[in-house]
């Protein structure tokens, strides 16, 4: 789940001068009792995010540099780089990464495809368009865990509703195990996850199809375009600042998923479906090694932030104008 | 001309029609096997609509101590802890975001800016990276198994996702009506509290609802520091159940069935608010 | 400064709720300790509740919450139970594989001494084996269990057959008739998913071709030319359709539900699934289960194997960090005496070699209905039983060993090589 603001330049939070409009001329002496007034408001929000998350960055940072086995006693041992370097030598890791990426541009370029193609059915106000955007809340709201849940029984190869649908379709003879095939693993969970996020995408391109002007549509018929033309001369361009909106914040969690890797198939069938949030995991809590596991998390972390730092770039360039 | 608009209607609606089925099949499904027996589930083929309906799985869960299983005993402990750890995070990510929320849009000074691309980029710090150091200073400071750690860890993200959302929704607020009431004299704070946050109320709503839709879904940190029952949220408790292949299948599929009714019906009653958080500060000009 | 005032009010407000949340009161009153177990093996949790029940009866001051949990769940578990202060559980079930990594971690405490001399003679010295390391005993024995040979009698009976196989050679001739003859679709039905049931099955399929995991030295031997034998005759099982499929997704709950409701002929399963054979609202075979000592293979046979089964015992170990180690203690004592074992020897047999001698043996035959069968082939089978290396990595190793399977068994990659790479991790892991 996430909710990332997109902006028309005018109104961005970013955009410093709509704010000194209000109060143009200012003694010094009120911006200082300003300023003070601004870090009053911030400073029991800024201590609880700092707290919970730039100290754990740091000692995260510094523990990647040891050797720490859990235990009670703890004992931990300078090793210096050893952990980054054995797990880039190591080929789990880089296995790992390319299963991440898999998972990640197969779910999300579904996402954007499907909720793309839902947003423009329901912008076309068919009979129930009112129903259809309704529903489509309802797989996004429902937690994670049980969405996951209800797609592992699903895919059950003793009960499973796939199953029996394929078979009373006379489409297969006898049950499949379809969760233990390891090339089909991964895709059932990318169905599972699109089916999850697909919503959020089409809701927010419905909301941006929304405000597109009408007459565009009109103009461009009138002059002869059809449909296929619309959608991709004239919709795609607009759109495409909340596109990247969406795709960039399912980008950024679904390179994190965690939870429906889990609940479906423990990253089975031989790691088939293993992530790299899931290794971490392992390693820290499992195998017992929390420098490995450090190293690991402050690698996730680093490649988020250049996602991330990507991101900021890209939408809020004071020269992006549509 | 009417004619070519109905076959254009029809067109659309037939094209609905997939997309629902979509959404509800699977649903439907996970609703119709809650209520077979175990025997009828494992019928091949299988039984869409189930012969022998029961409600004795979610009879299970409403009197645990009838329940032949542990599974469902537990369950309604783990709603009780995502309900009070869920209201908790949003309570305080309301309180001390809108603050926070306030300061950085209309207050300009000088780390304003800084502060905010900080924001954005803490959002984006994945959980994992999180969670081991967490792990370890709560265990010291013995926190583990207690509410406060799960809440303060769900600030990580759910604080500076709120402030972004309460922010966006602040900017959307006339700065006219500031204005005004700055040269009434008003204090910073008075026009937060008179003016800003009654009219974006309707924003707040919608971060409220975000927050808590966050917090009742995150499993993460829920599965590592709560390990008792009386502790546990309702994720850590379902994947707990499906991680058996137990005897009583249709019972979690109940127990999945209630874990997703209370966020799913909130979202709905403020439906209104969905779209304008997912979308929040955009499109109004 | 109004609006100053404003803010600190917030805060202490704030500050106020965090401390109601996040303060628990100390405890007054009667002690409450908590037990984590799994809830497959041994006696059902019903069960358990109700002996901690009568203890809690007999101990006004004390009061017992059992938590259950699937037996892949407990080890994470347990790692990050310890963390908290006090630790989520007070005490354990611990695998028999799990010790050394514990003690390693410090998490277990060292009962040598609270262990009475009738408690240590009276016990079996195998169990015994388990929680003593260095001279130095971790937990007190709770469950002796070995995997058994298993099969439906009405269903070989159909086919012809009148005795179980002796070799897994002999089963698979078996099996092929039984497939033919259509009696059942895939005769056989295995533990072999990425978790330890699968390690498990391969223990006793390698030993029982004369395999073993380690040689002399200490080095990985499961990848020699025997192991690779046996994993390849496994992935061969399910290509000739003798073992289900499905065989690499099921953990030992999945492989009795299979067995119990008729879909399969034999089944090599811990206890419990003979004792659940018998009850009418979870099988469809009452009555119809027999066991027969584990098959070996013809090469083992011929090097003089006489049995090969795998030990799946497990124990309790109270946590090194607990405040109530006496309460605890003494909850434990009474879960494993003798008395409630036998009066549940239904679900489980006893640690007691007491009971398996002179009176006490009529006794305990005589306690459940199914115990004359069970006790028989409990003293027959788990003399063989084999242990898995106990080394402080073998959480990591044993998972490193899983993928490997997983990897042969679905055609990902060849036996020798999956096993190589195994080999190779739990080279890389003794050496840390």
């Amino acid at each position: 789940m996430g909710g990332f603001a997109f902006q028309r330049k005018s109104t961005h939070i970013f955009d410093m001068t709509a704010n000194s409009k209000a109060f143009p001329k200012r003694p010094f002496s009120l911006r200082q009792k300003e300023a003070r007034t601004a870090w009053l408001l911030l400073v029991p929000s800024l201590v609880v995010i700092l707290g919970v998350t730039l100290w754990p960055v740091i000692y995260t940072f510094v523990l990647s540099f040891f050797y720490a086995p859990t235990g009670i006693h703890q004992v931990r041992t300078f090793v210096g780089l050893t952990n980054y370097l054995n797990m880039l030598k190591d080929q789990t890791f880089w296995q790992t990464i390319g299963r991440t990426l898999y998972f990640t541009l197969g779910s999300v370029g579904l996402e954007l495809i499907l909720g793309l193609a839902i947003a423009q059915l329901i912008h076309s106000r068919p009979p129930g368009w009112k129903f259809l955007r309704v529903s489509l809340i309802i797989p996004w709201a429902i937690p994670t865990i049980v969405i996951g849940a209800m797609w592992r029984w699903i895919y059950s190869g003793d009960f499973g509703a796939l199953n029996g649908l394929l078979m009373q379709l006379g489409l297969i003879k006898h049950y499949i195990p379809w969760l233990t095939l390891p090339n089909a693993a991964m895709p059932l969970v990318i169905l599972a996850d699109v089916w999850h996020m697909m919503p959020f995408v089409a809701l927010i391109l419905q909301a941006a199809l929304a405000t597109l002007p009408a007459e565009l549509d009109e103009a461009a018929v009138v002059d002869g375009a059809n449909a296929w033309q619309v959608f991709w001369k004239i919709r795609f361009p607009l759109l495409q600042p909340a596109i990247l909106v969406a795709l960039i914040a399912r980008t950024v969690d679904a390179f994190r998923v965690f939870d429906i890797v889990y609940i479906i198939t423990n990253g089975g069938p031989a790691f088939k479906t293993m992530t790299i949030t899931y290794l971490t995991y392992l390693n820290s809590f499992s195998y017992g090694k929390q420098g490995t596991g450090a190293a690991l998390s402050f690698l996730i972390s680093l490649f988020t932030m250049i996602m991330a730092f990507v991101y900021i770039r890209i939408l809020y360039r004071p020269e992006e104008n549509q | 001309m009417p004619y070519r608009k109905s076959y254009r209607k029809l067109f659309l609606f037939l094209l609905t029609i997939p997309v629902l089925l979509f959404i509800f099949l699977p649903i439907l499904w996970l609703f119709s096997a809650s209520l077979s027996t175990q025997v009828e589930l494992f019928t091949v083929p299988p039984h869409w609509i189930p012969q022998h309906p029961t409600f004795q799985n979610y009879l299970d869960i409403f009197f645990p101590s009838l329940a032949a299983s542990a599974v469902p005993r537990t369950f309604t402990v783990s709603l009780y802890n995502s309900f009070k750890i869920a209201s908790f995070v949003t309570v305080i990510c309301i309180v001390i975001g809108s603050l926070a929320a306030y300061a950085l849009v209309r207050i300009p000074f000088k780390f304003n800016n800084t502060i905010k691309v900080g924001i954005l980029a803490i959002r984006m710090i994945p959980e994992v990276s999180l969670i081991l150091p967490l792990f370890i200073i709560a265990s010291r400071l013995e926190m583990i198994n207690k509410p406060i750690v799960l809440i303060l860890a769900y600030m990580s993200f759910a604080l500076p996702y709120a402030i972004w959302m309460m922010a966006a929704f602040f900017q959307t607020v006339p700065i006219e009506l500031e204005e005004a009431a700055r040269l009434d004299g008003c204090t910073r704070l008075g026009i937060l509290f008179r003016i800003v946050m009654p009219i974006s109320g309707p924003g707040l709503v919608s971060t409220a609802m975000f927050v808590f839709l966050v917090a009742w879904d995150e499993f993460f940190y829920a599965l590592i520091f709560t390990s008792t029952l009386a502790s546990k949220t309702v994720p850590v408790a379902i994947a707990e159940f499906v991680g058996r292949y137990a005897v009583n299948i249709t019972g979690m599929m109940a127990g999945g069935i209630l874990a997703a009714l209370p966020p799913v019906i909130l979202a709905l009653i403020f439906q209104r608010y969905i779209v304008s958080g997912m979308t929040a500060g955009a499109v109004k000009g | 400064m109004r609006h100053l005032n404003k803010i600190t009010l917030l805060a202490v407000a704030v500050i106020l709720v965090l401390s109601i949340v996040g303060c628990q009161p100390k405890q007054t009153g009667p002690v409450t300790i908590h037990i984590l177990t799994q809830d497959q093996a041994g006696m059902k949790p019903a069960e358990i509740d109700q002996i901690a029940r009568d203890f809690e009866a007999q101990n006004p001051d004390i009061k017992v919450v059992m938590e259950y949990l699937s037996y892949d769940a407990i080890h994470d578990k347990i790692t990050t139970g310890m963390a908290a202060n006090p630790p989520a559980y007070d005490a354990s079930m611990v695998d028999v594989i799990w010790p050394d990594e514990f003690i390693k971690a410090g998490y277990l405490l060292d009962v040598t001494s609270r262990v009475t001399p009738e408690m240590k003679a009276g016990i079996f010295p195998s169990a015994w084996n388990g929680v003593t390391r260095d001279g130095k005993i971790y937990g007190m024995p709770w469950l002796m269990d070995t995997k058994y040979f298993m099969y439906n009698k009405d269903i070989l009976q159909q086919a012809g057959f009148s005795a179980a196989p002796k070799t897994w050679e002999e089963l698979i001739d078996q099996a092929k008739v039984i497939k033919q003859q259509g009696l059942v679709e895939f005769p056989i039905i295995w533990s072999w998913p990425q978790l330890e049931g699968a390690v498990c099955d391969f223990t006793i399929l390698l030993y029982g071709n004369g395999g073993t995991f380690l040689d002399a030295s200490g080095k990985p031997a499961f990848n020699n030319e025997k192991g690779v034998q046996v994993l390849t005759w496994m992935k061969q099982t399910i290509d000739d359709g003798l073992s289900n499929p499905s065989s690499i997704a099921s953990d030992e709950m999945a492989v009795e539900a299979s067995f119990l409701a008729g879909q399969s002929a034999y089944a090599v399963n811990w206890l419990f699934q003979y004792s659940d054979s018998n009850k009418a609202d979870v099988s469809q075979i009452v009555g119809k289960v027999a066991f027969a000592p584990m098959p070996v293979f013809a090469a083992g046979a011929a090097a003089g194997i006489q049995g090969s089964s795998v030990d799946g015992s497990s124990s309790f170990a109270i946590m090194a960090t607990t405040p109530y180690p006496d309460q605890t203690w003494k909850f434990l004592t009474y879960l494993t005496s003798n008395a409630v074992q036998t009066k549940f020897s239904a679900e489980m047999l006893p640690i007691w070699q007491t009971d398996f001698q002179g009176d006490s043996l009529t006794q305990l035959l005589a306690a459940a209905p199914s115990n004359p069968i069970t006790v028989p082939a409990f003293l027959a089978q788990f003399p063989f039983a084999n242990e898995r290396p106990t080394v402080s990595y073998y959480n990591e190793a044993s998972k490193a060993l899983q993928l490997a399977l997983q990897e042969a068994l679905t055609g990902v990659k060849t036996p020798q090589q999956a096993l190589d790479e195994a080999a190779a991790k739990w080279v890389e892991l003794a050496g840390q």
